[in-house]
């Protein structure tokens, strides 16, 4: 399968914050690409990167087979962008701005802009002041999805939407999928990253910590067990399984987390010891990325520094 | 909850936020009434030393237009001629920026929402502009009284300096407060309070160069920079105008709080209509000229009143007793000394300068949106459907252009206005308009620096506005302080001919015009590698 955006080591520095520390993402052609990590990660540096906004330090950047600095007429007419901060022009009317990014863009699909106005329940003849946040998402959103175009940025582009609205965003985010459209979402909502993601890459601090499907991720997760057991067993014997964590054990009860693929061991151990009874729950999607997003790099870097060590130096070179 | 709730801290971040901006505007002001009293005072000993100068200043219209009257014949009163009133709509123009900083740009930026919800009351956000805005007028005219003093100037006339210049910048800290809560958005806060204050200024140039007892003198009473102007500073030194300015103060900000009570936050009162459901620009230069379109429209009016009004002063100018003084001391301010020429084309070149420096303000304006669509975040989406070039050379050429159409104007106007006084249409409008299109490399090489500073050093841009004020003391002080011509030189309006005073020349207009260019390509390609922030 071909890719819609290859990124690969990309840097860059504000001043002396790193936001980009070498960052990796591919994201495939028409695929819907959940882009996560909390916030000040660099999602938005990345994107803005990708678009032509701000020059890398270092590292390569390919959109749509093309180089974002040195192509940008002819990529701009082959994608789209939501910003998450839509700011419109304070006299001109919604439509008015749907129609000029249409132009600019080469084209607008002019039944889809119909149909796309109607679904967001839009009024195009407001002007751009009197717009609420999410009104002026929803502008740009029209703009964006009826334009023929071949990938989609978009960049918490629901973040202001009530969820009837969402819902109507994540069936025409799906229908252009069906058409072939790949799309990039930056998002923070869950519900919506698992409904529609085919995969996604989970950043922090600048830097690529997973990516692959929904599936993928969960299984590098932990999963809580919970059991009663006949003999005691002492947390010191339970820490013979690698990638354990939470470990609470009283008398014969025992909860704790374990990495997914180290629950065969934990499961061993545990019946050495007689269960009796057994719970075991998979991480829910919270728990999946709360795990990602907090700071744990001595495991995934293999360094040897402590978590809140290696956010500074990642963030204060 | 007291109704002023949070307006001490408001105030103190507000300060905050300006400890740069009003120290330094305060002591340019202070230095500029203060530096041109001291230089007068140097180069004139002696009253007898200065008359030769003097008599023509107080007899002479287009300087009356342009400084206002003299107060008395003395030196004091020289001293201060033109930091009066020059130095009062500076003043003003500070009082507006204060009180429109912390009040409707605030709110269309949305952060009074952000404090708006806090422990503050509704009237807290204007009552601390307010007072920011007269702390910084109080300010600046107690320091100007202080220093003109120990200048060595008369004390009494001192003090009333101070209260010309508090009567003036009081007044537009509630002509601010009050457009602030008529528009909806910043650009309109600037429209109505910045052409309150092109109106005074106009009434009051044409009420100061009326005859006694013509009638329109009257005009100057409409005009709170006619009210500082009858303190008569180091003349009759009265001191009852600063109840009108204080009275006028009241009223206005007693205006804008009720309007204030009236309106929702980030509305106006001016209602807003639903507007078309299509658009029809396809380029960004459509969009460019779209967005310009208020301005264009603002200054394309101006320039037909202010074209007609210097016409019109010309028309009366005849009857001026042009003795070889007045001629010289004009020659020396339109920088064509030595020459033989008509009084009149001396007046007409030194009205189209200032003209064209008021114009170059148009023209940074228009270029320096490129920042504000930038900072505000709209260039974002845009710089995504387009090419940044595209976007950039797009302002540079309406601003390039719209200076040209401006100037032309302002000379097709006065020139009809003018052939009142000399019968003949086509030679008057083919003299004038010339004359005032000579001017416009000029102020094309300061748009050239406005993009130069977005392009490079975007932090930077209000530069262009320091620059701009430079070369216009620079073109006011150079010829009547008798300071070096190589100062002159370094302001682009030092390198425009002296039209219709002086022949016209083309080897200037030719280097200036490259100069703009070259420093015009240099900041778009600035603009072009650089980082768009957010």
């Amino acid at each position: 399968m071909t890719s819609a955006i290859q990124v690969h080591d990309l840097r860059k520095t504000f001043g002396r914050t790193v936001a980009l520390d070498g960052l990796d993402l591919e994201v495939s052609a028409g695929e819907i690409h959940g882009f996560l990590g909390p916030n000040g990660a660099g999602k938005s540096t990345t994107i803005r990167i990708l678009l032509g906004l701000l020059r890398s330090d270092g590292g390569t950047a390919t959109l749509l087979g093309g180089d974002p600095r040195r192509e940008v007429e002819t990529l701009h007419r082959r994608l789209a962008y939501v910003p998450g901060d839509v700011a419109l022009w304070p006299n001109l009317t919604g439509g008015e701005v749907i129609d000029l990014l249409g132009k600019l863009r080469g084209g607008l699909d002019e039944k889809r802009r119909a149909d796309m106005l109607e679904r967001f329940d839009l009024d195009p003849t407001k002007k751009g002041r009197s717009y609420s946040k999410g009104n002026r998402q929803k502008v740009a959103l029209v703009a964006a999805l009826s334009s023929d175009v071949e990938l989609l940025i978009l960049d918490e582009p629901t973040s202001g939407l009530d969820p009837l609205m969402e819902a109507v965003f994540q069936e025409a985010a799906r229908e252009r999928r069906r058409q072939g459209t790949t799309i990039l979402l930056s998002s923070h909502i869950l519900s919506e990253v698992e409904s529609l993601c085919d995969r996604v890459s989970i950043i922090r601090e600048g830097r690529n910590v997973e990516s692959g499907t929904l599936e993928q991720l969960r299984h590098l997760s932990r999963t809580t067990v919970e059991g009663t057991l006949e003999r005691p067993i002492s947390a010191d014997q339970l820490h013979a399984v690698p990638g354990l964590a939470d470990v609470s054990v009283a008398d014969h009860h025992v909860v704790c987390a374990v990495e997914t693929q180290h629950l065969g061991q934990l499961l061993a151990l545990l019946g050495q010891h007689g269960i009796k009874t057994l719970t075991s729950a998979p991480p829910t999607l919270e728990e999946l990325f709360m795990d990602q997003y907090r700071a744990r790099p001595a495991a995934a870097q293999g360094s040897s520094a402590g978590p809140s060590s290696a956010a500074e130096a990642a963030t204060t070179r | 909850m007291s109704t002023f709730a949070g307006t001490g801290s408001l105030l103190r971040l507000a300060s905050r936020r300006d400890r740069l901006l009003i120290p330094v505007s305060v002591l340019a002001l202070v230095a500029f009434a203060a530096g041109s009293a001291q230089a007068t005072i140097d180069l004139y000993p002696s009253l007898s030393s200065a008359l030769e100068i003097i008599r023509p200043l107080v007899a002479n219209p287009a300087s009356v237009a342009l400084y206002g009257p003299m107060t008395s014949l003395t030196l004091d009163s020289f001293a201060v001629f033109k930091s009066v009133l020059l130095g009062g709509v500076f003043v003003c123009l500070l009082a507006y920026i204060v009180v429109r900083r912390h009040t409707r740009t605030e709110e269309e930026a949305g952060r009074l929402e952000l404090l708006g919800a806090g422990a503050i009351e509704r009237r807290s956000p204007l009552t601390a502009a307010l007072l920011l805005g007269t702390a910084t007028v109080v300010a600046t005219s107690a320091l100007t009284a202080a220093s003109l003093a120990a200048v060595g100037l008369d004390a009494r006339g001192s003090f009333a300096f101070g209260v010309c210049w508090l009567v003036m910048g009081l007044s537009w800290v509630g002509i601010t407060a009050v457009a602030a809560q008529l528009t909806e958005t910043t650009r309109g806060t600037a429209a109505l309070s910045l052409g309150a204050l092109g109106a005074a200024f106009l009434l009051r140039a044409l009420g100061d160069t009326a005859g006694d007892d013509n009638p329109v003198r009257f005009l100057t009473w409409l005009s709170p920079l006619g009210w500082g102007q009858k303190v008569s500073p180091y003349g009759d030194n009265r001191l009852w105008p600063f109840w009108l300015g204080l009275a006028a103060f009241v009223l206005l900000v007693a205006l804008a709080y009720r309007l204030q009570e009236r309106r929702d936050l980030g509305a106006g009162l001016l209602p807003s209509r639903p507007g078309r459901p299509r658009g029809s620009m396809r380029s960004v230069g459509a969009l460019t000229t779209r967005l310009a379109r208020g301005t264009l429209i603002g200054w394309g009016v101006s320039a037909v009143v202010i074209g007609s009004v210097v016409g019109s002063i010309a028309a009366n100018l005849e009857s001026l007793n042009g003795s070889d003084t007045t001629l010289d001391l004009l020659r020396k301010l339109s920088g064509a000394a030595g020459a033989q020429v008509e009084l009149i084309d001396v007046f007409f070149t030194t009205e189209l300068h200032i003209i064209a420096l008021a114009v170059a303000a148009m023209g940074i304006s228009i270029v320096t949106r490129l920042r504000t669509e930038e900072t505000s975040l709209r260039a974002e989406m845009l710089l995504t459907t387009t090419s940044r070039l595209a976007w950039a050379v797009s302002h540079l050429l309406v601003a390039l252009t719209s200076t040209a159409v401006v100037m032309a104007l302002v000379g097709l106007v006065a020139g009809a206005a003018d052939s009142q006084r000399t019968g003949d249409v086509a030679a008057s409008v083919g003299r004038l308009v010339p004359a005032a299109l000579v001017t416009v490399p000029a102020i094309w090489v300061c748009v050239a620096v406005a993009l130069l500073l977005v392009g490079w050093v975007p932090r930077l841009t209000g530069l262009s506005w320091a620059a701009l004020i430079t070369f216009l003391l620079l073109s006011e002080l150079v010829p009547v302080l008798g300071l070096p011509d190589w100062m002159m030189n370094l302001s682009p309006f030092g390198h425009v001919p002296s039209m219709p005073a002086q022949e016209g020349r083309v080897l200037p207009l030719v280097m200036l015009v490259a100069v703009a260019a070259a420093v015009a390509a240099a900041g778009l390609a600035g603009l072009r590698r650089r980082d768009i922030h957010a």
